[in-house]
C-alpha cells in the first residue's frame, strides 16, 4: 500500500524524525492560509500524488506549470496551488494520462547545504532490511546505482536489533558528515530503521535528505510503502489508503480476492495462477498480440469471483477477445466451466472468448462447454490458445 | 532416488482441521504419502481424516517419529507455525500459506540460520514438494507427475504443474518437483535444489522455471556454470510484464531496474543453460538440453 508524501511525513514527525514544518491544503484558499501559519518568508507547494519525480513532472494541459513550486508571499501560495489542484500532472512514473492532484503539501523552505539519498528495503539475497545511503541525493537514485555503484553505501541491519550506532558512524564516515551533524544523523537514521520496521514497510525512501546551513538532517521527501500482507495488525494504517490514486478495475478486483493489473492491450486473460497469468501474457505477446492484463483468478475462485472476473475485464473497452487459460489442480475445469456459463448468462460476452482447459476433470469441463451452445473458441495447449486468441483479436 | 522427500517420509500437518488443511491433507493421503498426524492448538484429542490431532508439534513428534510438515495455518501465525516446526526437530518444513508479512520471513530466517541449522524449509506460498510415485507434500495435482528422470524447480504453482504436464506428455519423468514459492524471502532457493539435484543419482536434468523480480535466476545461473555438470532448462515468467507493478506474487516486481526477464534469460544462456522461449516449449527444452548434454 502507497501512501502520500504529506502522510509519511506525518509518521516521520510521530517517530522524531526531522521533518519541515508543513501542511497539506485542498484548496487555493487553504495553501495560502498555510503559508500565513507556517510563517516562513519562503515556502514549497508540493502536488501530492501516488508517483515519483513531482519536481520535474508537468501539469497536462500547462506544461509550464511543474508539480513542485517555490512561494514567496500567500498569494502565490494560493496562485501556484490553483495551477496544481484538480489537474492532471504528469511525471515519468504516472504514464501519460497523468494523475489528478487532489491535496497540495505547503511546507516551510530550508537553508540547505548538502542534498544526500537515503532508502530502506528488504534484501531477498541478505535476507534482512538493508539501509542504503548515498551522497548522491536529489537526483534518479537508479542511474547512480547503475553508473557508480560505489557510491551507495549499505548496512543491513536485523528488525530485532535495529540499526547498531556504530553502522550509523560507518555511513557517516563514507558521507562526509562531520559535527554537530552526527547526532542529528543517528536520531533521524536509526529511527527510519525503526519506523520500517515497527509500520512493517516494504519501502522508506527519503530522497533528498538534506543537511541544512545549520547541521541539521532534515526528510524533505518521504515515500513510505507498507507490506500488503502485514496490513492486518496495522489497522490504523489503513485509514491512510486512498482510493482515488489506485485504479479503479484493480480496487474493484482485490475486493473480489482477485489479483489484477491493468495493462493497455486489447486481449483480456483470465489465469489461475500467478506465474501462469505471466507466462499468458507473455505467449500473448509472442504471438503478436498485447494483453489488456494480469489476472489471477487463484485456487479456490468460486463462481461468483470468476463472473466478477468477466465483468472486470470485459468492463475495459479495450478489449477486443478475452483467452481464458486453466490449469487445474485444485481448481477444477468443471468449476471453471460452469462459471463460463454464469458468466455468460449475466454478463453477456460482447467479445470472442478462447478457452483452453487443462487438469482436473478437463474432460467433463469441456463436455460442458462445447454442449452448452455458448460461441466460445475451444483451444488445445497454450501456443493454439493463443494463435486463437489473437487472430481473434486482430479480426474484431 | 530422489531429493527431500521419499516413500518413507513421514509427515504430519498443521492446521489439518482447516478447510485447505483438511482439503489437501485428504488428497495427500490418497497419492499415498505417510501422513501420520495432524496438529491444531486447541484441538488436541479430536480426529481429522482418521488421523490423531495435536496441539503441538513436539506431541505428534514424540509419539509418531515424524520428520517432515506441511503447514496450512493463517498467514499471521505462519512464522510461529515454522519456528515450532524446527524446534521440534523437524527436517522438512514445507509452508504452503500465502501472504506471510515479509519482516515475519526476515525473523524466521534468521532464527532458522542461527538456532535450526537441521531444518530445511520450503516456502512460503508455495505448493510444495512431491517425488512421483512415492510422496506428495503439498496441493499440486499428483495425477500429473510422471516418475523418472528429470528434476523440477520453479517459483510459481501452475506453472510447474504446465512444465510437468509438457514432460509428462513427452514421456519424461520427474523425481522430485519443488515449488520455491513467490515470495520476497523463502526458505529454500535455487541454489539448494540444483546442490541436492546435482548430487542426486537419479536426477539425470533439470528443469527451473523462474520469474520476474529478485536476482535468483541470476544467482543460480552462475552456479550451474562452476558446479552443475547435468543437463539444465529454464524458462523466465513475465518476459512481458511493465516495471513497478506486482504480477500477483510479492516477489515478482520489476524495482529500479533490476529483476527484468531479460537480464535473467541473458544469465541463464550465458551458463549454458537451454532457455525455452515460449512457456509452451518448457518441455522440448528439456528435450534439447539433454540432447545437448548427450544424455
Amino acid at each position: 500500500m502507497k501512501i502520500h508524501e504529506f502522510q509519511g511525513k506525518e509518521l516521520f514527525r510521530k517517530a522524531g524524525i526531522a521533518v519541515p514544518a508543513g501542511i497539506a491544503a485542498r484548496s487555493p484558499d487553504e495553501a495560502a492560509a498555510a503559508f500565513d501559519q507556517l510563517g516562513a518568508p519562503v515556502a514549497v507547494v508540493k502536488a501530492q500524488i501516488h508517483a515519483g519525480g513531482r519536481g520535474k513532472g508537468t501539469i497536462k494541459d500547462n506544461p509550464q506549470q511543474r508539480g513542485v513550486q517555490l512561494v514567496r508571499s500567500r498569494d502565490e501560495a494560493r496562485q501556484v496551488a490553483a495551477a496544481l489542484l484538480d489537474r492532471e500532472l504528469v511525471t515519468v512514473q504516472t504514464g501519460p494520462d497523468g494523475k489528478k492532484v487532489q491535496r497540495v503539501l505547503v511546507e516551510a523552505g530550508c537553508d540547505i547545504e548538502r542534498e544526500l539519498y537515503l532508502g530502506i528495503i528488504v534484501d531477498r539475497a541478505a535476507g534482512l532490511p538493508v539501509l542504503m545511503a548515498s551522497t548522491e541525493g536529489g537526483v534518479n537514485i537508479e542511474e547512480v546505482a547503475a553508473k557508480t555503484p560505489h557510491l551507495i553505501h549499505m548496512e543491513h541491519f536485523h528488525p530485532s536489533e535495529g540499526l547498531q550506532p556504530f553502522q550509523v558512524g560507518k555511513l557517516c564516515y563514507r558521507l562526509g558528515i562531520k559535527g554537530d551533524s552526527v547526532r542529528s544523523a543517528h536520531k533521524l537514521m536509526r529511527g527510519l530503521c525503526k519506523l520500517f520496521v515497527e509500520l512493517d514497510c516494504s519501502i522508506v525512501e527519503v530522497n533528498p535528505l538534506v543537511v541544512t546551513k545549520q547541521g541539521e538532517l532534515l526528510a524533505l521527501d518521504a515515500k513510505v510503502n507498507f507490506d500488503d500482507n502485514a496490513l492486518f495488525r496495522h489497522k490504523d494504517l489503513l485509514e491512510l489508503r486512498d482510493l482515488a490514486e489506485e485504479d479503479p478495475a484493480e480496487v474493484r478486483a482485490a475486493a473480489a480476492g482477485l489479483s489484477y493489473v491493468q495493462l493497455e492491450g486489447t486481449i483480456g486473460c483470465l489465469v489461475n495462477g500467478a506465474g501462469l497469468a505471466m507466462s499468458t501474457m507473455d505467449i500473448i505477446k509472442l504471438h503478436g498480440g498485447q494483453p489488456s492484463n494480469f489476472l489471477d483468478v487463484g485456487g479456490g475462485a468460486n463462481t461468483e469471483q470468476v463472473t466478477e472476473a468477466f465483468r472486470i475485464l470485459l468492463g475495459d473497452k479495450n478489449v477486443k477477445a478475452v483467452l481464458v487459460n486453466i490449469f487445474g489442480g485444485i481448481m477444477r475445469c468443471t468449476t471453471i466451466a460452469n462459471a463460463i456459463l454464469e458468466a455468460y448468462k449475466q454478463v453477456g460476452f460482447n467479445v470472442p472468448l478462447v478457452v483452453r482447459l487443462e487438469g482436473t476433470e478437463v474432460q467433463e469441463g469441456r463436455n460442458i462447454l462445447a454442449n452448452s451452445g455458448v460461441n466460445i473458441i475451444n483451444a488445445e495447449g497454450l501456443t493454439d490458445a493463443a494463435r486463437k486468441v489473437v487472430a481473434a483479436a486482430n479480426a474484431a | 532416488m530422489s531429493i527431500l522427500v521419499n516413500k518413507n517420509t513421514r509427515l504430519i500437518c498443521q492446521g489439518i482441521t482447516g478447510k485447505a488443511g483438511e482439503f489437501h491433507s485428504k488428497n495427500c493421503l490418497e497419492y499415498g504419502t505417510k501422513l501420520v498426524a495432524g496438529v491444531t492448538p486447541g484441538k488436541g484429542g479430536q480426529q481429522a481424516l482418521g488421523l490423531p490431532v495435536y496441539d503441538t508439534v513436539i506431541e505428534a513428534v514424540e509419539k509418531h517419529g515424524a520428520d517432515a510438515t506441511m503447514i496450512f495455518v493463517p498467514a499471521a501465525f505462519t512464522a510461529d507455525a515454522i519456528l515450532e516446526a524446527a524446534d521440534a526437530g523437524l527436517k522438512l518444513i514445507v509452508a504452503i500459506t500465502e501472504g506471510v508479512p515479509v519482516l515475519d520471513m526476515v525473523r524466521v530466517h534468521s532464527r532458522l540460520k542461527a538456532d535450526y541449522p537441521h531444518a530445511r524449509l520450503v516456502g512460503p506460498n508455495c505448493p510444495g514438494v512431491i517425488t512421483a510415485d512415492e510422496c506428495k507434500i503439498g496441493i499440486m495435482p499428483g495425477y500429473i507427475h510422471k516418475r523418472g528422470k528429470v528434476g523440477v524447480m520453479s517459483r510459481s504453482g501452475t506453472l510447474t504443474y504446465e512444465a510437468v504436464w509438457q514432460l509428462t506428455n513427452l514421456g519424461l519423468g520427474q523425481t522430485t518437483c519443488v515449488g520455491l514459492g513467490g515470495d520476497p524471502i523463502v526458505g529454500t532457493s535455487f541454489i539448494d535444489l540444483l546442490t541436492m539435484f546435482q548430487e542426486d543419482p537419479a536426477t539425470e536434468a533439470i528443469m527451473m522455471m523462474g520469474e520476474i523480480g529478485g536476482t535468483a535466476e541470476e544467482e543460480a545461473a552462475a552456479f550451474v556454470k562452476a558446479n552443475v555438470t547435468k543437463p539444465v532448462a529454464a524458462f523466465i515468467a513475465g518476459r512481458t510484464a511493465p516495471p513497478g507493478k506486482r504480477m500477483g506474487h510479492a516477489g515478482a516486481i520489476i524495482s529500479g531496474g533490476k529483476g527484468t526477464a531479460d537480464e535473467k534469460i541473458a544469465a541463464l544462456k550465458d551458463a549454458g543453460i537451454e532457455v525455452a522461449e515460449s512457456p509452451a516449449d518448457m518441455g522440448e527444452a528439456v528435450v534439447r538440453a539433454m540432447k545437448r548434454g548427450g544424455r
